[in-house]
């Protein structure tokens, strides 16, 4: 496999010619690609076009302090190969800015906003000019993430720079709705364009949750910047601490014990399976079926109360530590981890008959809200709404980490994109956990749970990743030579998913958008940060 | 010692007995999230799952604020939700019990206060009652809500010997 990575890597420098400045290993998985800002558009779209890379995450930095640059890192996954390369650029403080990748890659778009958001780097000929994550009062000319912005700075607010889609003909109805929802939901503003019934486009304000989260873990020491990584969402809680934590030790180039990575891969089905079992049970409200609601979140509760027995937390936050996990279990506790999920499937798939057997609630969900396998494709869709679209990605299989090497286990694909996919995604997904979740426990290995964590290289990237209940989730950490974190960026599932559902729910009817939007589920706390 | 399912119970019944006794009726809640992990949102809803089901006893989470006696807020309130929350608060009617949900609410928790995050709720609008935790236990939030309905007990007794 190295050596065939090797001649590909190589290969790849030849068709690329002078347009790549140097290549290097950044670690065994990946390899960075320093090119002219100028060739940055050619290069990505070549490694995404050509090589079937998948655009992973992408990282603005300000290295000012450091050689008197800023940086940007587009990191692309060939899953195949499972390796990773980053297109790194440098770019001059007096001219900040750099040409759009998204013109040519439509899932670049929100990062290249976000930097220039956050980092005043200007992408020039970006097809969507818009403020993405501050929003429109907020000055202009002010950049929270540049290192020489106090985090605790307050901002003045500005005439609004926020602009909606204008609607020229008296047949559109514009229905503005949020940020706060009639529900216990999270915030966010929609905007649909309807005639009629029927919507014809829909536009939407994010990132109300956005709390500034990567700034406020600059400085911070990695013990405690792992409870703020574990609280960038409640219920992904143990994707992110993950994530976080294999970003750390792929720095520091430790491999945890075999027991820790096991019982990490045990709490993540944990967390997968509460999360899609309350899931499909909140689907069901998106067309008043209450017994799918009440069945769905009384198991999801067995769920939890099983977390906290075991773990001492419901949502399973304190599991992880960094170099291995907290947590161990013993046998009685194996014990009723297996009785809790053999009675928890039973349930389950009562109310899996139940639903599948209604013929208003299929109704509903079939053809409702597709997502086609181009769309996905072009925004770069993960989890399980990539899956239920035909496009086959799960992070666990395809750069395994934890012990997801150790375990077999089946990836659903549909092809519909519907909701209907997307909750069977998540039901065969539930009976693929608990099958794992049975591997693990039979084979738990004996040992030590974590490995001390040497000193961390200052100023070098590593990469943690999850696949959390939503979908593939990327950490990217750079520490400082005081090991704090200097910067720390985190893509979630939502991140990438949130562009695909104007998609999802245009030509359907308003009424069925709470319903495709629950089919989705995103989560804003982590995608807002 | 009771069993956790015992004492829960217990719980709501207080709940509904002291729901009688202060406001003779039922209450109802306005959920504000004012820029939280959603963690507290879920245990929120958690409240109202065939376990908890603190609707059977009158308590019921309401779509507007206008209907509501008490607002719930989760988050340390960020710039983006500040507006949302200041009008949702203005909208409640009286007496506009808030009670904050979480470490965030009560006073920022890990997140602080930031360019983009007030740090706590009692920097926006006044609050009645602080609920810890990471998220708060489904218990401790009905818990607040006893608080809360005490608190509400005792100003209204202080109100109305002023009056006499
Ligand atoms: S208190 Fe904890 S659970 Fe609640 S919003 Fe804050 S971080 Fe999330």
């Amino acid at each position: 496999m190295e050596k065939t990575i090797k001649q590909w890597l190589s290969r790849m420098k030849q068709q690329l010619g002078n347009k790549v400045r140097s290549m290097e290993q950044n670690s065994a998985q990946e390899t960075v690609m320093l090119v002219e800002k100028t060739e940055l558009p050619d290069v990505c779209y070549f490694l995404w076009h050509e090589k079937k890379g998948r655009l992973f995450t992408m990282v603005g930095n300000d290295e000012r302090d450091i050689h008197g640059f800023f940086a940007l890192y587009y990191v692309f996954s060939f899953d195949s190969f499972r390796h990773f390369i980053t297109v790194k650029t440098l770019i001059d403080p007096l001219d900040p800015t750099f040409p759009s990748v998204a013109v040519q890659l439509p899932a670049a778009n929100w990062y290249e906003r976000e930097v220039k958001d956050l980092l005043g780097l200007r992408p020039q000929g970006h097809p969507d000019p818009r403020p993405l994550i501050l929003h429109g009062d907020w000055p202009e000319d002010l950049h929270p993430l540049r290192k020489d912005f106090p985090l605790d700075r307050h901002a003045p607010r500005v005439q609004s720079r926020e602009a909606f889609m204008p609607y020229d003909s008296e047949d559109v109805t514009e229905i503005p709705v949020g940020p706060i929802h009639a529900g216990i939901i999270e915030p966010g503003h929609f905007r649909f364009g309807a005639v009629g019934d029927t919507i014809l486009h829909l536009d939407a304000r994010l990132f109300f949750t956005h709390r500034g989260l990567e700034k406020a873990s600059e400085g911070m020491p990695l013990e405690k910047a792992l409870f703020l990584a574990e609280r960038t969402c409640g219920v992904c809680a143990l994707s992110h601490s993950t994530a976080f934590a294999q970003a750390v030790e792929r720095l520091g180039e430790v491999t945890i014990p075999p027991r820790a990575a096991y019982l990490r891969t045990l709490f993540l089905e944990l967390e997968r399976l509460y999360n899609h079992i309350g899931d499909v049970g909140n689907v069901c409200a998106g067309f008043g079926f209450a017994v799918g609601v009440s069945q769905g979140a009384r198991l999801k509760e067995t769920l939890q109360q099983l977390n906290e027995r075991v773990a001492g937390h419901r949502y399973l936050r304190g599991v992880v530590r960094l170099g291995g996990v907290r947590i161990d279990i013993t046998e009685r506790e194996k014990e009723e981890i297996a009785q809790t999920l053999a009675y928890v499937k039973k349930e389950f798939q009562e109310l899996v008959d139940l639903l599948f057997s209604h013929d208003i609630a299929m109704n509903r969900m079939a053809t409702t809200g597709v997502l086609s396998l181009e769309h996905a494709n072009q925004l770069e869709v993960v989890g399980v709404a990539a899956r239920a679209s035909g496009r086959s990605v799960d992070i666990r299989r395809d750069q395994p980490y934890a012990a997801y090497d150790q375990v077999s286990f089946h990836v659903p694909v549909y092809e519909v994109g519907d909701v209907l996919s997307r909750v069977r995604i998540r039901v065969d997904e539930v009976l693929e956990s608990i099958a794992i979740i049975e591997q693990l426990l039979h084979s738990l290995p004996s040992g030590d749970t974590f490995t001390p964590l040497p000193p961390l290289p200052p100023y070098r990237s590593a990469m943690g990743w999850c696949e959390s209940p939503r979908g593939e989730t990327v950490h990217w950490l750079m520490v400082g030579p005081d090991q704090t974190i200097y910067r720390y960026r985190i893509r979630s599932a939502t991140y990438s998913n949130w562009p695909a559902v104007p998609l999802a729910v245009k030509g359907n009817i308003v009424p069925d958008f709470p319903l495709i939007n629950k089919s989705f589920e995103l989560c804003y706390a982590c995608c807002d940060r | 010692m009771k069993s956790e399912k015992e004492q829960t119970a217990d719980l709501r019944w207080t709940l509904q007995k002291r729901m009688k006794e202060v406001l003779g009726r039922s209450l109802h809640i306005r959920h504000v999230d004012s820029g939280s992990c959603n963690g507290c949102d879920f245990e929120m809803n958690t409240l109202t799952n065939p376990i908890y089901d603190i609707q059977r006893f009158g308590v019921d989470f309401v779509a507007s604020p206008r209907h509501a006696d008490m607002l719930m807020v989760t988050g340390g309130v960020t710039r983006h939700l500040e507006e949302a929350l200041i009008k949702t608060y203005n909208a409640a009617s009286e007496p506009k019990m808030v009670v904050a949900i979480g470490a965030c609410a009560c006073g920022g928790g890990i997140f602080g206060r930031t360019y983009a995050n007030y740090g706590g709720v009692d920097q926006i609008v006044p609050v009645y009652v602080y609920v810890p935790g990471c998220p708060p236990r489904p218990e401790a939030i009905i818990e607040g809500i006893l608080l809360a309905l005490k608190r509400y007990e005792q100003l209204s007794r202080n109100k109305g010997e002023k009056m006499h």
